[in-house]
């Protein structure tokens, strides 16, 4: 664990005591999070919690990453929700998501109707190849950062070693790995102490 | 018009809850729905939409709204966004207030310290995913994406500044 000013060196009851956002803070942080994240917003979410902002540090970052994605919605969308509940209750929630849906919403929309029009334009589609390709380094440099302060921990590397194996190598159905690995790991977690 | 737009508020809101582990989970499911139980638009339309909402900036997710408005112009965006989106704010905001609650409780201590591996796993494993996606035969892309990555760690550049010289490479045909 860093140094850095985060809510839960108070221990669990966090936040509140600590750290004080407003709402309108919270739908100016996830409004830009949402309009930089081509490719995908999840590096975005990280640079801006964890690096810019320093909402939370890597550890929590992760802790909240890992129970988005067990639940139904899109991560970014539910990072959103808890980081804006987490902060400023039900109307925190609320705005950091209207803030990150409300503008890629209508970009998308206003782009789908030029698409209509004017139909494929090659320099785009050219461009775009280049970003995706970029996006999934954006992503991978957000897993290495996570990565970089457990590499000591043998627990946490093979687990995540033999998730990737899975997912990569066996193609596993994402749903699978969830039902079989999520029970696995907390059951390895409470026999192994680290 | 009223009634695609209750098929498409109720489908959507079922999706909502299949969404398990990030929005591309979703997405065979909803080519199911659209494409081939209600023949609101053919699969290469399909394709297209989901790779313009690829290009554009967002949550991946918001693909969802441009189905939408494939099937019913804006009144379907809005229907099919808040029908993915209100379900599964109820359950995520419910369940980060318990967390909350229980997050000093030595159980959910054991249970997070459990689902971090697996998290960082499927992060490593989705970057490589749409890494292979993106790049396809060509090894340019391969190359983008360490490059990109590298510029993250160990550069203080501003991704966006790596993902507009990504854009200019692509135009350059050099990906």
């Amino acid at each position: 664990m860093t140094a850095s000013p985060s809510p839960s060196e108070s221990g669990g009851q966090v936040v509140a005591a600590g750290l004080e956002i407003g709402c309108w803070e919270l739908f100016l942080a996830f409004g830009g999070v949402g309009l930089c994240g081509f490719g995908g917003v999840m590096p975005w979410t990280y640079r801006m919690l964890v690096e810019k902002r320093r909402w939370l540090n890597e550890e929590e970052f992760a802790n909240m990453l890992s129970l988005c994605q067990f639940l139904p919605g899109g991560n970014a969308m539910n990072m959103a929700i808890c980081v804006g509940s987490r902060f400023a209750g039900l109307r925190g929630a609320i705005v950091a998501f209207v803030g990150l849906m409300a503008i890629p919403i209508a970009i998308v929309i206003a782009l789908a109707t030029a698409y209509q029009a004017y139909g494929r334009i090659e320099a785009v589609e050219a461009a775009f190849h280049g970003v995706s390709s970029a996006a999934a380094g954006l992503i991978l440099a957000m897993g290495l950062k996570i990565a970089w302060p457990q590499r000591r921990n043998p627990r946490v590397m093979a687990i995540a070693a033999v998730v990737i194996v899975a997912i990569l190598v066996l193609k596993l159905p994402l749903a699978w790995v969830l039902l079989a690995g999520v029970p696995l790991s907390i059951l390895v977690a409470r026999v192994v102490r680290r | 018009m009223k009634g695609v737009l209750w098929t498409l508020a109720w489908n959507f809101g079922l999706i909502s809850l299949m969404t398990i582990g990030g929005g591309f989970s979703a997405l065979p499911e909803m080519h199911r729905v659209v494409v081939d139980v209600y023949g609101w638009m053919s699969s290469e339309t399909f394709a297209n939409l989901f790779a313009l909402a690829q290009a554009a900036p967002g949550p991946n997710l918001i693909v969802v709204a441009l189905l939408g408005w494939q099937v019913a112009g804006i009144a379907g965006a809005l229907v099919a966004a808040g029908a993915i989106c209100i379900p599964a704010f109820a359950i995520v905001f419910t369940a980060s207030r318990l967390t909350t609650r229980w997050n000093h409780l030595p159980w959910y201590k054991v249970f997070e310290r459990g689902l971090l591996p697996i998290t960082l796993g499927l992060i490593v494993a989705s970057a490589c995913l749409l890494s292979i996606a993106a790049a396809g035969p060509r090894w340019g892309g391969y190359v983008v994406t360490a490059l990109t990555a590298a510029g993250v760690l160990w550069t203080r550049l501003n991704p966006l500044a790596l993902l507009g010289i990504a854009a200019v490479a692509g135009i350059l045909n050099l990906v």
